[in-house]
């Protein structure tokens, strides 16, 4: 039996479209223009400003049902929570705040695994959360994206990953800065076994995530308009003491620079990666 | 002249009382010997006592004394014949990180380090220890040059993190870091990493992925400086010292959480106090290091090390 028929005969794991979350009210205020825009309008464009362009953030599920076939795409890896082994407390308790992500944006932590198909061709794919403590990457995020690479390996597939992350999550301490080392390392699999990795950048991807795994792709894409790097524009701002450059670190500012590959418009990254993912995949000159 | 912290104080009030007592008593005459050694001995005990009852917070001013003892302060010490080996072939040559090749008992080693600056001079050309993407990417080649010649490699670790600056972002200093620690996972010669002052952030990870990791007693290793991450979650600086007991950044909590390898006992006046007694206990930590790791064929040093980052992390099960 193959994923797909596997997928399509157990309907208690399918995620239809429907059951995807869709945001409330029927008119939404476009951040990049202003303008008020029918929500059904903007589901159609994916979220994307039909005005302006701005790509509004959006959630994995919501991204999950822009990319994949329909009905062809499953969460995988959701029995993976966060511990506390720092016990870590500030002005609240760590356990309290992931408690109340859960609430916020489910119990998946910062990134969700899926196994999809875009037009036909099986991905893994992990994707950051942003609404889930801005996407810090700790523990069960370093261990979410190590399984979807290795699910790739195992299954012959891409990886696609998808990042939108404030860095590391402090609430975790050293455990948290081990999991940059701990993806990174693992691209290394990845390289060895010929499983073309691809990374799409969206608003934001900072810090700890972007010097790590999110670097590291065979190919490096970005959402139009998206902040991306190291540190935080306010840090280097306060260490520098000068204006910052007009649309510094923002996806133009990367491709101009060099830094990363292309800039893919969310309404035509389903096309796009289809026909990357088989090119690489192809290996005419393989012996 | 020695730069005391304030919970040092009191060694400085001993140790000048000491002084005066002991010039005193070379202008008067008078015997006093007794009153001085009394002294020495309720000091030794007092120095015993400060460091190691010192708070989390006392160690994160610890490992960046200004007294402490550097990347190339150690280097004389540790290494015969070092020679220094500049720049990343693309860009510039960062000072803020140093390495070249060496000689460590004989055997031809890699070393890399961060190196901060001692005066303002120096701190300047330094960058204060944080290095840009040209300074990893040195360091990468160096570690690629390591693996060529199969050397080992010995990496030192101390710096605040990596410059955050426009053009640090310019040129790329998250690929820089990333590469680093991809290729490092990869490195097919021993890879030994010591933190002697502060591990800041993913600018110390970028050196310090290996097969071992060490810290000096009174170092730290943290995802984001005390001061950082009060600024963000208690959205005020002034609570450096809470968030420093939260993020559980010294060498004895990171050992106690299994994240390193041991902690490498410093003087009882610390590193920044006794120099060639704190570069005495790391040669001998690296030495015994180096000689299990040599033993190990590339396959199985590799095989351990991707075991080591795969399974780094805790998490529950439902």
């Amino acid at each position: 039996m193959s994923w797909i028929t596997r997928l399509i005969e157990g309907p208690k794991k399918i995620l239809s479209s429907r059951q995807a979350e869709m945001p409330e009210g029927i008119w939404i205020k476009c951040k990049g223009c202003g303008e008020t825009i029918y929500n059904k309008e903007m589901q159609r464009h994916h979220m994307v400003c039909p005005k302006c362009g701005a790509h509004a953030r959006i959630s994995t599920k919501e991204r999950a049902r822009f990319l994949f076939d329909k009905n062809h795409w499953q969460e995988m890896d959701t029995e993976l929570h966060s511990g506390d082994p720092l016990n870590f407390r500030d002005q609240k308790r760590y356990r309290d705040r992931l408690k109340e992500a859960d609430k916020k944006s489910g119990t998946g932590d910062a990134v969700r695994n899926y196994v999809g198909a875009i037009h036909g061709l099986e991905v893994s794919s992990s994707m950051f959360e942003f609404s889930y403590m801005g996407g810090s990457m700790g523990s069960v995020v370093g261990e979410k994206i190590v399984r979807a690479m290795e699910r790739a390996i195992d299954r012959h597939c891409p990886f696609l990953l998808v990042t939108a992350s404030g860095g590391a999550r402090m609430q975790e301490g050293m455990f948290s800065l081990m999991q940059m080392a701990k993806t990174s390392a693992t691209v290394n699999r990845l390289r060895e076994s010929g499983i073309p990795f691809v990374c799409l950048l969206t608003d934001p991807t900072m810090g700890g995530v972007s010097a790590s795994v999110a670097w590291l792709g065979d190919v490096i894409l970005a959402e139009p308009g998206a902040l991306i790097g190291f540190a935080g524009p306010r840090v280097i701002q306060e260490t520098v003491g000068e204006t910052l450059p007009e649309g510094f670190q923002r996806s133009e500012f990367l491709l101009e620079h060099g830094l990363i590959d292309a800039i893919v418009d969310r309404r035509e990254q389903r096309d796009y990666l289809h026909e990357l993912l088989g090119k690489l995949n192809q290996k005419p000159y393989r012996h | 002249m020695a730069t005391y912290l304030e919970f040092e104080r009191p060694i400085a009030e001993l140790t000048s009382k000491i002084q005066d007592l002991s010039e005193m008593g070379e202008d008067s005459g008078i015997n006093i010997a007794e009153e001085i050694e009394r002294l020495r001995e309720k000091r030794d005990k007092l120095v015993k006592k400060i460091y190691r009852e010192a708070t989390r917070a006392q160690i994160c001013q610890l490992c960046r004394h200004p007294d402490r003892p550097y990347f190339l302060d150690y280097v004389p010490l540790l290494f015969e014949s070092f020679q220094e080996l500049h720049g990343d072939r693309a860009f510039a040559d960062d000072a803020a990180i140093v390495g070249g090749l060496a000689s460590f008992h004989g055997r031809a080693v890699v070393i890399v380090g961060h190196q901060k600056g001692r005066d303002t001079k120096e701190k300047l050309k330094r960058n204060f220890g944080m290095p840009r993407p040209e300074g990893y990417r040195k360091a990468l080649r160096l570690f690629k040059l390591a693996e060529r010649f199969e050397m080992p490699v010995l990496t030192f670790i101390d710096t605040a993190g990596a410059w955050p600056g426009i053009d640090a972002e310019e040129r790329g200093q998250s690929e820089a870091i990333a590469r680093n620690l991809m290729e490092l996972a990869n490195l097919r010669v021993p890879v030994i990493c010591t933190v002697i002052g502060e591990g800041g952030s993913g600018g110390a990870l970028a050196i310090g992925v290996g097969d071992r990791l060490y810290m000096q007693q009174f170092t730290t290793y943290s995802v984001i400086s005390p001061e950082g991450c009060a600024a963000i979650l208690w959205r005020d600086r002034k609570h450096a010292e809470e968030a420093a007991e939260a993020l559980k950044p010294t060498a004895r909590d990171l050992l106690e959480f299994g994240l390193i390898d041991g902690i490498i006992p410093e003087p009882d006046e610390g590193a920044h106090r006794d120099l060639a007694g704190a570069a005495r206990e790391i040669d001998r930590v690296l030495t015994s290091a180096l000689d299990e790791l040599l033993q190990l064929p590339a396959d199985t040093l590799l095989s351990q090390r991707h075991d080591r980052l795969r399974q780094v992390g805790v998490y529950e099960k439902s």
